[in-house]
């Protein structure tokens, strides 16, 4: 694959990715509501019937993206998170899913990317929010060049994929491929990381004799992979996603229904609306995400077995 | 399911084939505010067929207000998209036919709708479809009812269509004055002011409805405001 410049985002790399597809993929179409229209203006100018903004109108984008997606083509839709997710979260339900269609669902702004905006521009319920409905592929990145390998794999397709983009980023890519990859291995239990959550759980395991597991795809859930690992150490579960905790919980439970096991999942906190702005260092801080803090919770969590 | 050809139904035909489905022949107004409109459509208007259900330069015909189907399955019935039998089975389980049609299920059905105030924006993206992949023909034609305009999710959609001047777009309103608090001006008036050709008919009248339904401009989506009697 093309190299992605170091400083390169994300939303770059997906930005990159889908201008260069459209100028050889005839079935493409980008869907806007104002968010990202200036990164693509070059390609709307190459493409003025396929690059299509509609203006602040987030239920009518995907309403559209599901008509274009019913004559053939596939759509790519993007936002900042609440307003791609949340606001039209019917449309994507009905105008998507229930009409029988996909598209290429892209989100920028992740859980606490962009703290200074406050709770208006953080939705870190996003992941379990698609959950409620049938069918989607979910893809975290934890890096541009996964982001951008995810969607050209994603943009050929049918179906409905979910690209959930993070300001937060691992300092290397990972992933080749969906499922749970081996980063370490251990006795003493199984550390899941999803996407940009792989810096701060290497951290905190350094030392510990634990497996570590990274997803950059978490729907569907690779079950084998976490069977694999949890025969293979003892069968307490640490889950670590930047979305609300525990949204993959159930998906633990569901791959290890005849193994007796025990699982502690870290995420985004769902007990109160955190009303502050700064970095987003001091919201992981405050979610508990921070390499001590997830060290400490699975210290503890892994010493309540002994 | 088989597809019929040519049951050879006409307009006289349409309340018995309603009253399968309902066991009355005084059917409730959601169900026949549309009859008219629907028979015009299909009888006069979209070129579109049981044959050609997949044809991709079929008209397309979306109901946006999915509720009272059953002068839209009788149609479809009519025109020989799925069976007349079938509309006894109306809403059981099993079914294709239920209080909402649902296009995975029903042949010739567009779109699953019942919730309002999605059929426009999704029509408006098929017209974008339709352009991008070089269709200049086909018209797509989507029916709201006059009390669904309340969803502010049509008026995103009546927006973008006006000032893209899709010409290929055409919104009938079927109005029975049901909505609370109306449009000042007229349902058409509004549309007008978002760059819209506009026409108000009569909604029981056939000839009036073809000659407006048909009206098309080039450079702009087409309303057709069918008034009919209000809801009771």
């Amino acid at each position: 694959m093309t190299a992605i410049a170091e400083k390169t985002t994300m939303r770059e790399a997906f930005v990159d990715t889908v201008a260069a597809a459209l100028d050889t993929d005839p079935r493409l179409a980008v869907v806007l509501a104002e968010i990202s229209a200036d990164r693509f203006a070059d390609a709307a100018r190459r493409h003025p019937d396929r690059v299509v903004n509609v203006g602040i109108r987030e239920q009518a984008m995907i309403g559209v993206a599901g008509g274009m997606a019913l004559t053939g083509l596939r759509p790519v839709v993007h936002s900042i998170t609440p307003f791609l997710v949340e606001r039209p979260f019917e449309q994507l339900k009905l105008d998507l899913n229930h009409q029988g269609v996909g598209a290429v669902v892209v989100s920028t702004g992740a859980s606490y990317d962009y703290p200074g905006a406050g709770r208006t521009h953080m939705a870190p319920g996003d992941v379990a929010l698609l959950d409620t409905l049938p069918g989607w592929t979910v893809h975290v990145p934890g890096h541009p060049e996964e982001a951008a390998e995810l969607l050209r794999a994603a943009l050929p397709g049918d179906d409905p994929v979910y690209v959930r983009l993070s300001e937060r980023a691992n300092s290397e890519p990972v992933a080749r491929g969906p499922g749970w990859h081996r980063v370490r291995e251990g006795r003493d239990g199984v550390v899941l990381a999803v996407g940009p959550m792989l810096r701060p759980v290497l951290s905190a395991t350094a030392g510990l004799d634990v497996t570590v597991l990274y997803a950059a795809t978490v729907r569907p859930f690779d079950s084998t992979g976490l069977r694999h690992a949890v025969l293979g150490a003892r069968p307490d579960v640490v889950l670590v996603e930047p979305y609300l905790a525990g949204t993959s919980t159930h998906a633990v439970a569901d791959a290890l229904p005849d193994i007796p096991h025990r699982v502690l999942a870290l995420g985004v906190r769902r007990d109160a609306e955190l009303r502050a702005y700064g970095t987003a260092e001091e919201h992981e801080v405050a979610h508990g995400l921070g390499p001590s803090a997830i060290r400490a919770a699975v210290g503890s969590f892994l010493a309540g077995a002994r | 399911m088989t597809i019929t050809t040519a049951p050879g139904y006409g307009y006289a035909d349409l309340g018995a084939l309603m009253s399968e489905m309902t066991g009355d022949e005084k059917h409730e107004p959601a169900a026949t505010s549309t009859l008219d409109v629907l028979w015009v459509l299909y009888d006069q208007v979209l070129a579109v067929g049981p044959q050609r259900t997949d044809d991709p330069d079929r008209d397309r015909f979306l109901l946006s207000k999915g509720h009272g189907p059953m002068a839209y399955y009788a149609v479809l019935a009519a025109k020989g998209f799925f069976d007349r039998s079938e509309l006894r089975r109306f809403a059981e389980f099993g079914s294709v036919l239920g209080h909402h049609p649902d296009r995975m299920l029903v042949p010739g059905v567009e779109i699953g709708s019942g919730s309002l105030g999605h059929g426009l924006p999704l029509a408006l993206g098929v017209v974008l479809g339709l352009r991008a992949r070089g269709r200049r023909d086909p018209r797509v034609v989507v029916l709201v009812g006059d009390a669904e305009l309340d969803e502010g999710s049509n008026h995103e959609a009546i927006a973008v269509a006006g000032r893209r001047g899709l010409g290929q777009l055409t919104a009938v309103v079927v109005d029975n004055a049901s909505a609370s608090y109306g449009w000042p001006g007229g349902i058409g008036e509004r549309f007008a002011r978002e760059g819209w050709a506009q026409r108000t008919v009569d909604g029981r009248d056939h000839d009036a409805l073809r000659e407006a339904l048909t009206d098309t401009r080039p450079d702009r989506p087409l309303v057709v405001v069918a008034e009919v009697e209000p809801k009771g």
